[in-house]
């Protein structure tokens, strides 16, 4: 018989509002607007809204992050001139880009690349600080740490894409435009520019990481699910002292391919996974145009490349044949 | 929270939802695409047409009746007419044959009169009599030296004009738009909406660097570690979008010209894009040694935003097709545009 299952909760449990654990010696309070319940948000999660710790370190990594935000939407608007109808008509458009090429590492003036330097620069403190946030509010609660690192896993390709990189090669020019579309498009022109990203064996295993994240969230977002009926998502609880719903979650993925993660190992692989993807998507983007010029070419080089027979006579550049229209 | 206040939030939600992603869906086409592989099996070296699109293309890019040949008998037209430059050698039959095909191809509406002082057929007080003259030893040269290009098909006027006064794809200096100036970001050439770049955030003007002067379109590089190329990301924006332009202009995808694991690889690329290579160059001495020239011709009201003379890319002949009206030959059939006077 086939049951109707809902995609989100089925049930919002509602008690009275709780504040959580008392804070340590040391902290900020935390901020309330009081008794807070929403019932759309108890629909996804939980129907409880706040109380949030701000801190030191929230509150500057917000001034940061707002005033990057503001630099990149104030410039973004200005470069329409500041009509209100154009910036949001052609927002997907608009950007904020790195200097040209020729000011290599230096600081150019504010219209040439100067705003695109202080936004990255307030961009990437709002960053750290919310990553020093992580960390800490994690050990007042008296947790593992494991979000703040996972969380550093893709603050790393950020900073090998917009710091590192560009000091390796010597230009600022090569960092991404803050901007929507052109953020998009610098990827692409990047690829084309370094011959195929694709031949990139780091991009081949982040890419691995990428879709194999995808589906490992949803083999255990199911399996979990799956076994709810039978306590299944007290999964911690499970993983040292195994019930029914481990051992049938189990035996489902022994049955069907012969092997299963534990409940423990599990989240293991997840967050493995996830943080694989920009770690070695990080190294590629690293090693191109440092030590690689043309992925494609390097792709020959090492045997990777698949190989076609010619369909058409052997093409010659004809820049190359003599008398040639320049 | 009561169920109607429940219910709208919800509604509204999805309604917000939608919006946020319609974007999305804007640049999407309906079904109805046939792709068509070329190259070896396994290379994906495939042309992708949308029929619809073909249809349209089809209709637009229909080649018109024209005069028959007429035989060369009779006085020479230099000997009949005054101020006879570039088809002097014609029969009087012959010329006047022309003429009228011009007419037909650039002033339909006009007639005679766009180009010449009614009262007196040799007077050359109208630019348009002096543009069209130029443009006729223009039509002369390309079908003279750029086989390459053009092959055996050549073009006519019509090629490029197609009843229009001016052809409908031309294209001017980028003036760039109205900024807030100061101390915020300065123009950059890009991070619009690009027409030339298909809509894309690439280069809004990449025809000055490439179709008028003659920046390095290559910015790929040739060697497996780095070697000293020093061709930038930002460049190569500029390049994209060149070959986007390239692209809809001819109605065909990267594929046509190039092996996409390998753009710069000459060795696997199509022999079109051989064809390719010279048609830059073709519209480059177009620009520079036709149009440039034309400058002071032309009232201001033809030139562009900084004072420039209109000029030619790879749709102002191509018109969308892959070949100008689909490879069908008029210039045959006007030996006296084939050869530069």
């Amino acid at each position: 018989m086939s049951d109707y299952l809902n995609i989100f909760t089925r049930v919002q449990v509602r008690g009275p509002y709780e504040p959580g654990l008392p804070l340590p010696r040391g902290d900020w309070t935390r901020t309330s607007p009081g008794s807070w319940f929403e019932y759309w948000m108890g629909k996804i999660g939980d129907a409880q809204i706040g109380p949030i710790y701000l801190g030191g370190l929230g509150v500057a990594s917000a001034v940061c992050f707002m005033i990057a935000f503001e630099i990149i939407g104030l410039n973004m608007w200005a470069s329409v001139n500041w009509d209100p109808v154009q910036f949001i008509r052609q927002l997907p458009w608009l950007a904020l880009e790195p200097p040209a090429p020729g000011y290599g590492l230096h600081i150019p003036p504010l219209a040439n690349g100067g705003w695109w330097l202080m936004a990255g620069f307030f961009l990437t403190a709002s960053i750290l600080l919310w990553w020093a946030r992580i960390y800490r509010r994690a050990v007042q609660l008296g947790l593992g740490t494991h979000t703040a690192w996972a969380f550093a896993a893709p603050i790393w390709l950020y900073l090998v894409l917009g710091f590192f990189r560009p000091l390796l090669v010597g230009s600022w020019s090569e960092a991404v435009p803050f901007g929507i579309f052109p953020h998009l498009d610098w990827t692409a022109s990047f690829s084309i520019r370094y011959g195929n990203l694709f031949y990139n064996p780091f991009h081949m295993l982040s890419i691995v990481f990428l879709y194999g994240s995808a589906v490992l969230f949803a083999m255990h977002g199911a399996t979990i699910l799956a076994v709810s009926r039978y306590g299944g998502e007290r999964e911690i609880e499970q993983s040292i002292d195994r019930g029914t719903a481990a051992e049938r979650a189990g035996l489902l993925w022994r049955w069907t391919m012969g092997f299963n993660a534990s409940f423990e190992s599990f989240h293991r692989w997840g967050l493995w996974f996830a943080v694989l993807c920009p770690i070695t998507g990080g190294i590629g983007i690293l090693l191109t145009g440092t030590v690689v010029d043309n992925w494609y070419l390097w792709g020959i080089k090492h045997g990777i490349v698949a190989w076609y027979p010619q369909s058409w006579g052997q093409m010659v550049d004809p820049a190359t044949l003599v008398g040639a229209p320049k | 929270m009561n169920y109607g206040i429940r219910l709208s939030v919800g509604v509204l939600a999805c309604v917000g939802a939608a919006f946020l992603a319609l974007p999305m869906f804007m640049g999407f086409q309906a079904p109805g695409i046939e792709t068509v592989q070329r190259g070896f099996r396994g290379e994906a070296l495939g042309l992708v047409y949308h029929k619809t699109d073909e249809a349209a293309l089809e209709a637009a890019n229909k080649v018109p009746g024209y005069l028959p040949q007429l035989p060369a008998v009779g006085p020479k037209a230099s000997a009949v007419y005054k101020n006879v430059k570039v088809l002097g050698d014609l029969s009087v039959g012959q010329f006047t044959r022309t003429m009228a095909s011009i007419t037909q191809w650039v002033a339909p509406q006009q007639g005679c009169a766009y180009c010449h002082n009614t009262a007196n057929m040799a007077d050359d007080s109208l630019y348009t009599k002096v543009v069209a003259r130029r443009m006729l030893q223009m039509t002369q040269n390309i079908n003279q030296n750029w086989t390459a290009h053009v092959a055996a098909t050549g073009v006519t006027c019509y090629t490029c004009h197609r009843g229009n006064n001016i052809p409908q794809q031309v294209w001017f200096n980028d003036a760039g738009h109205r900024q807030a100036g100061g101390a915020a970001q300065g123009y950059t050439g890009k991070n619009e909406p690009s027409k030339a770049g298909v809509w894309t955030s690439l280069a809004t003007d990449p025809f000055t660097p490439f179709l008028q002067h003659d920046a390095p379109i290559r910015v790929q590089a040739t060697t497996a570690l780095p070697t000293g190329d020093l061709s930038s990301i930002k460049q190569t924006d500029w390049t994209y979008a060149l070959m986007m332009h390239m692209s809809q202009a001819l109605g065909v995808n990267c594929t046509y010209c190039h092996n996409s694991r390998a753009f710069g690889d000459w060795t696997q690329s199509p022999p079109q894009r051989v064809t390719a290579w010279y048609g830059i160059r073709m519209v480059r001495q177009i620009n520079n040694d036709y149009m440039a020239g034309l400058t002071g011709a032309f009232p201001a009201n033809r030139l562009g935003p900084t004072g420039d003379v209109a000029k030619t890319n790879c749709a102002t002949c191509h018109n969308g097709v892959y070949k100008p009206l689909y490879g069908v030959s008029m210039a045959k059939d006007f030996p006296e545009l084939r050869v530069l006077k």
